[in-house]
């Protein structure tokens, strides 16, 4: 018998995935799915409609009066339990998870309130009446920095909530020496992946211990268990974490429900029950966690050659309205690769971190990535089109030697491994560029607009747990102790029968966890794959943990894979001593295969893997001298690689580093400005690859969300704060229609820094491809500025110039007033058979006002010249309650006053001012009126695209309700009419 | 449809994957929630409740419907299957299960069992779809893991298979 060294193979191999065949058949277990206790509670957020404003008051008494609801709870009853989120940089901010004074952004918790069911508390959240100051908002990363921006939190004095500069190497030489200097400009947008599962958490508080008990779709790191800890006023050990089985996706961005775990905790003590909270897709959209959206000025110094001598950055990081942990790690997550896949030896950067009246931003697939690539590619390109060099060359030129690696960058990041030059030429030969650039020649010969896009990348994976502290000052860090490393910890146990479980703390999301290490295990111990079972469910009461634990930074192949097979060495090494005794053979003799354990040099002297395994179990004392139980092994490992920051602020901020090359084709509609990917090719190098199908698994869903981000998805918001992507009708997230399959390509130089060679392969193309499709469609139009999404009105732009003015414009256009919201104006005027005084009475009379303003149930008259009305409101189906304030000015008996109201509903608010005047004709009055009225709130989120017309029909009904009342006459606002008739006389 | 108050309960009798069931439901309670919560059939996703993501997709008498835009008082008397029922047995998945495995059709899974309803209904119809009408089916689903091409290649794979077999079985 010989034996086959290269063994089963299980690593390498596509094997079929042991998660799928409970995910087929619907017995997955998600966060929603799980069992809770019979008297669990169910807790839903009142959310602030305003992105700026004072909480005047919050009054809770009707909501506490609806059957089956057990507590409703404020920001100030939150604080009273808990103490202010720990920030991550040094400042005098308090950062609470729920708003107490101030509101900052639309959608933050103002009130939860725990009822029997879901249906309850919705009902009594609606009954909750918070009056709010507005304040002017503040929506744009630059804007936020200006002297007479509205301030977020008075006591930083600035929206600047952390600044620091930094300088590698000698930059004001090398732009001083260099032949040219090229810069660009970027705003790069707000997106985030989105996970097709919202957050969910099951929270429990006993009060005999002091303790909390929380079960969240968590997704690490598992640093944020200290933030949370800490924000409960309780020792780690009373506030035990655990993870569902299965978590419907989450690419970085369940990071951010730890926000709600602290409030469901909160909800569940005061309330003496276990309380669940699933998010919904608007909170989810408006509310979780997004990506920054980041102002970058980048500047190069470049040499005749195209060669780069130079880079000087200028970041702004927008980070919302609060700086959440872990941030500002979006913008230092990239710190070592500040140079992308070239070798640049001089950097400044000047980083900035400002808040705005946003969502809090957090972790995101990517995760900093592409707000570099996108300003650097995009600058190759520039550079390369300047010189009049072929771009390609302009990259080959720059791009890190084959023959330096490791190669530290300038900012710190230690390069593993790679061939940077072999790999982009694999590219172009195996992705058959050659054939792509004669297609591009085609089509423009055919006069289509078709361009062909670059993109070069550096990859990191596994973080640096201590890169974030690179946002201090070195003083400061040394002031706090050093943070370095990044625990991966694996488990491995053998049951009293022999048979082998794993576990990890890594927390998957549909990544496939489970599979890969019963391959490496079940490889290494010469075992069948089926022998292994994995668990990947987290209880920091129970399992082995550290806060580097969770699946974030693509560290599952490289470190958690990589650990698992350091836990599987020290069991084999073991069970080969004891084998070795029962085989009367020296323990560097023995072999494991197809589950038995056996002399390699005499295969027939054999035994069975599962007799060895368990013979810790059943008879330690035959456990040779010197041996250890080979029961349970648990392996932590930190590379040593990642140290922290040095003195001068270098930073290795990951531990590997993969390469993509990408490039592209694209062809846009002339007519509708439409993007076509008529080819794109994906070369990667992340090492050594453990399992091929999930590898492309992860490359083209990386590639399918960076479409979206090129092409699609925005978090976007009104001049006012509004957020008026709130539907999935509104995010639009790419479907099978608008997702090309890509060309995938490989070229492996395994790490040398991880047990198993591997690096993280799942967030390239977050940062590869956005800048790849804009380099495409700059080479298709010629353009040099390109902002992301690029929609087919932005392309648009590109190809046909700004519009110009229509020929006929319309009398009523959208405005801009004072506070920036975006306001309705409009004009009419209607005929009342009535004295000009008895329609003057009919204003000022609370009975007349209930019989005209629309849905109005009840007017109060609160002075001679202030009504305060109940009124139901719908826009499209959005049916609303509404309390509405109603005061008028400028009286002047009986020919004019001045309508100013506002309205204060659950589904948004509005505001408007109209002015009525009075005319006498013919013994009728003709009553003139116009108007400016605004909306905002969760109606703005979803209902954005019916709300211009229904807001006019609203106004409209009133005066035609006027005018019916006083007896008879019809309004002639030719508006009105219109839509009126547009609507089909539904209004 | 009669008219049903809001401040009672209705019965609701329907079968769910050839069973009776009969349930007092509100007016309000969507067939999402009463599928889950209720029944605890909770193979059933929810992940938008605005009818755009395709996740809580069902089979209501063989027509894939969004479980979160229907009522639980509008299925009264209909048939409703979820993707619980589409193993044949305990122990073996269907064609196009097997397919969505064999392709790695899936990663987190959230998606999948409504994906699985409305192929299963497209296939129900039309065992021998084309790529494009597979596509234009799934174009009413979103998917954030997968990049849809293997979800392509599992329902093009399990278009074979299905066609393989009535081949045998003819």
């Amino acid at each position: 018998m010989t034996i086959n060294l290269q063994r089963a193979g299980l690593v390498g191999r596509s094997m079929p995935r042991v998660e799928d065949a409970a995910l087929l058949i619907g017995r997955g277990r998600y966060i929603d799915d799980l069992p809770t206790r019979r008297d669990t509670a169910h807790m839903v957020v009142l959310r602030s409609p305003h992105a700026h404003a004072e909480i005047r008051s919050i009054d809770v008494s009707k909501a506490l009066e609806v059957e089956g609801v057990h507590a409703v709870i404020t920001g100030d009853d939150v604080a009273a339990l808990t103490r202010s989120l720990t920030v991550g940089v040094k400042a005098d901010v308090e950062c609470w998870p729920i708003a107490r004074d101030r509101v900052r952004y639309v959608g933050e918790p103002v009130a939860l309130v725990v009822a029997d069911t879901r249906y309850i508390a919705e009902d009594a959240l609606d009954l909750i009446a918070v009056e709010y100051d507005m304040l002017p908002v503040v929506m744009d990363p630059e804007a936020a920095l200006q002297e007479d921006a509205a301030l977020l939190h008075p006591s930083l004095g600035s929206n600047c909530i952390a600044e620091r500069s930094f300088r590698y190497g000698d930059p004001e030489s090398a732009f001083a020496e260099a032949k040219h200097r090229f810069a660009i400009d970027v705003s790069y947008p707000r997106n985030s992946c989105t996970p097709i599962e919202t957050y969910g958490v099951i929270a429990e508080y006993d009060p005999g211990e002091d303790a909390y008990d929380v079960t969240a779709n968590f997704q690490g790191p598992f640093s944020i268990h200290a933030v949370v800890a800490l924000a409960l006023k309780v020792p780690g050990n009373r506030m035990r974490l655990r993870t569902p089985p299965d978590s419907g996706g989450s690419f970085g961005v369940k990071q951010g429900v730890f926000v709600y775990a602290i409030l469901a905790a909160v909800a569940a003590r005061v309330s003496g029950r276990p309380v669940k909270w699933i998010e919904d897709r608007l909170e989810h959209l408006m509310a979780s966690v997004s990506a920054t959206n980041r102002a970058t000025r980048l500047e190069a110094a470049v040499e005749a050659d195209g060669r780069i001598t130079a880079l000087r950055w200028d970041q702004i990081e927008d980070c919302g309205a609060h700086l959440r942990a872990p941030e500002p790690a979006t913008l230092y997550r990239m710190h070592g690769n500040m140079t992308g896949a070239y070798a640049i030896a001089n950097v400044a950067i000047r980083n900035r971190v400002v808040l705005t009246n946003k969502t809090p931003t957090g972790l995101n697939r990517g995760f900093g990535g592409p707000q570099i690539y996108y300003p650097l590619e995009r600058l190759m390109h520039r550079i390369a089109d300047e010189l009049g060099i072929d771009r390609l060359e302009v990259i080959r030129r720059n791009l890190v030697p084959s023959d330096a690696f490791p190669y530290r960058t300038a900012t710190g990041a230690l390069l593993d491994s790679g061939d940077y030059a072999a790999a982009l030429d694999t590219a172009l030969a195996n992705g058959n560029f050659d054939e792509l650039i004669e297609r591009r020649r085609q089509a423009r010969a055919a006069g289509k607009l078709y361009g062909i896009g670059l993109a070069a990348a550096v990859e990191p994976s596994v973080s640096n747990m201590g890169y974030i502290t690179t946002a201090l000052t070195p003083e400061q860090r040394a002031k706090a102790g050093p943070k370095n490393g990044a625990q991966a910890v694996a488990t491995i146990s053998i049951d009293p029968l022999g048979a082998v479980t794993v576990k990890v703390a890594s927390v998957p999301q549909g990544q496939g966890h489970r599979t890969v290490l019963a391959q490496v295990v079940a490889e290494r111990l010469g075992i069948p794959f089926k022998a292994v079972r994995v668990n990947t469910e987290l209880d920091t009461a129970r399992d082995a943990w550290s806060i580097a634990s969770g699946n974030y930074s693509s560290r599952f192949a490289a470190a958690v894979a990589g650990t698992a097979r350091l836990a599987a060495d020290r069991i084999r090494d073991r069970l080969a001593e004891i084998a070795a005794g029962q085989l009367n053979v020296e323990a560097s003799q023995v072999d494991f295969l197809d589950g038995r354990i056996f002399d390699r040099l005499n295969p027939d002297n054999s035994i069975s893997f599962n007799r060895v395994a368990a013979t810790s179990h059943w008879a330690p004392g035959m456990l040779p001298e010197g041996t250890d139980h080979t029961i349970q092994e648990t392996v932590f490992w930190t590379p040593e690689q990642l140290e922290a920051p040095t003195s001068k602020d270098g930073i290795n901020s990951s531990l590997c580093h993969g390469f993509i090359f990408d490039f592209c084709g694209i062809e846009i509609d002339p007519a509708t400005g439409a993007v076509r990917i008529d080819k794109y090719v994906t070369m990667h190098d992340c090492g050594r690859v453990l399992h091929p199908a999930m590898v492309e698994g992860q490359v083209r869903g990386a590639f399918a969300q960076a479409v979206g981000a090129a092409l699609f998805e925005e978090y976007a918001y009104g001049q006012d704060g509004s957020f008026l992507s709130g539907t999935l009708a509104d995010y639009l997230i790419p479907t099978v229609m608008e997702v090309p399959d890509p060309v995938i390509l490989h070229y492996e130089s395994p790490s040398p820094f991880t047990p198993l060679g591997a690096k993280g392969v799942g967030e390239g193309n977050c940062m590869s491809t956005p800048v790849c499709i804009a380099n495409a469609i700059a080479d298709a139009t010629g353009a040099i500025d390109i902002t992301l999404p690029l929609s087919p009105g932005r392309i648009g732009d590109l190809i046909f110039g700004e519009e110009k003015p229509s020929s006929q414009p319309q009398t009523r256009t959208p405005n801009k007033s004072s506070s920036g919201q975006r306001q309705l104006t409009g004009q009419g005027s209607a005929t009342v058979s009535a004295s000009r005084q008895t329609v003057w009475d009919m204003l000022l009379d609370p009975a007349t006002l209930e019989a005209i303003i629309p849905g109005a149930h009840g007017v109060e008259r609160v002075s001679a010249t202030h009504f305060r009305a109940d009124v139901t409101l719908g826009v499209g189906p959005v049916k609303g309650r509404y309390r509405a304030e109603i005061k008028l000015s400028d009286m002047v008996e009986p020919e004019a006053v001045t309508l100013s109201g506002s309205t204060q509903g659950a589904l948004g608010f509005g505001n408007g001012v109209g002015r009525i005047t009075l005319r006498e004709a013919d013994g009728k009055t003709i009553v003139g009126y116009s108007y400016e009225a605004g909306i905002g709130g969760k109606v703005a989120s979803v209902g954005g695209r019916l709300l211009d017309g229904a807001a006019r029909v609203v106004i409209g009904q009133f005066f035609q309700a006027l005018a019916r009342h006083a007896g008879g006459g019809t309004p002639h606002g030719g508006l009105l009419s219109r839509l009126k008739a547009l609507l089909g006389g539904r209004s | 449809m009669p008219q049903l108050a809001a401040d009672t309960k209705h019965r609701v009798a329907f079968h769910l994957n050839g069973r009776k069931v009969e349930v007092l439901a509100e007016n309000r309670m969507l067939l999402s929630d009463l599928l889950r919560h209720e029944l605890g059939a909770t193979g059933t996703h929810v992940g938008c409740e605005h009818g755009v993501c395709g996740a809580c997709t069902v089979q209501v008498d063989g027509a894939p419907v969004r479980a979160c835009l229907i009522l639980a008082a509008q299925i009264d008397g209909a048939d409703v299957r979820t993707v619980e029922a589409l193993t044949p047995t305990a122990q073996q998945l269907s064609p196009l299960q097997a397919a969505f495995r064999e392709k790695h059709g899936l990663q987190c899974g959230f998606c999948t069992p409504g994906i699985l309803m409305t192929l299963d209904a497209l296939l129900t119809t039309r065992p021998d779809a084309s790529e494009q009408e597979i596509r234009e089916h799934l174009s009413g689903h979103l998917c954030r893991c997968t990049g849809y091409a293997t979800i392509v290649a599992a329902a093009l794979a399990a278009v074979e298979e299905i066609r393989k077999e009535q081949k045998y079985n003819a």
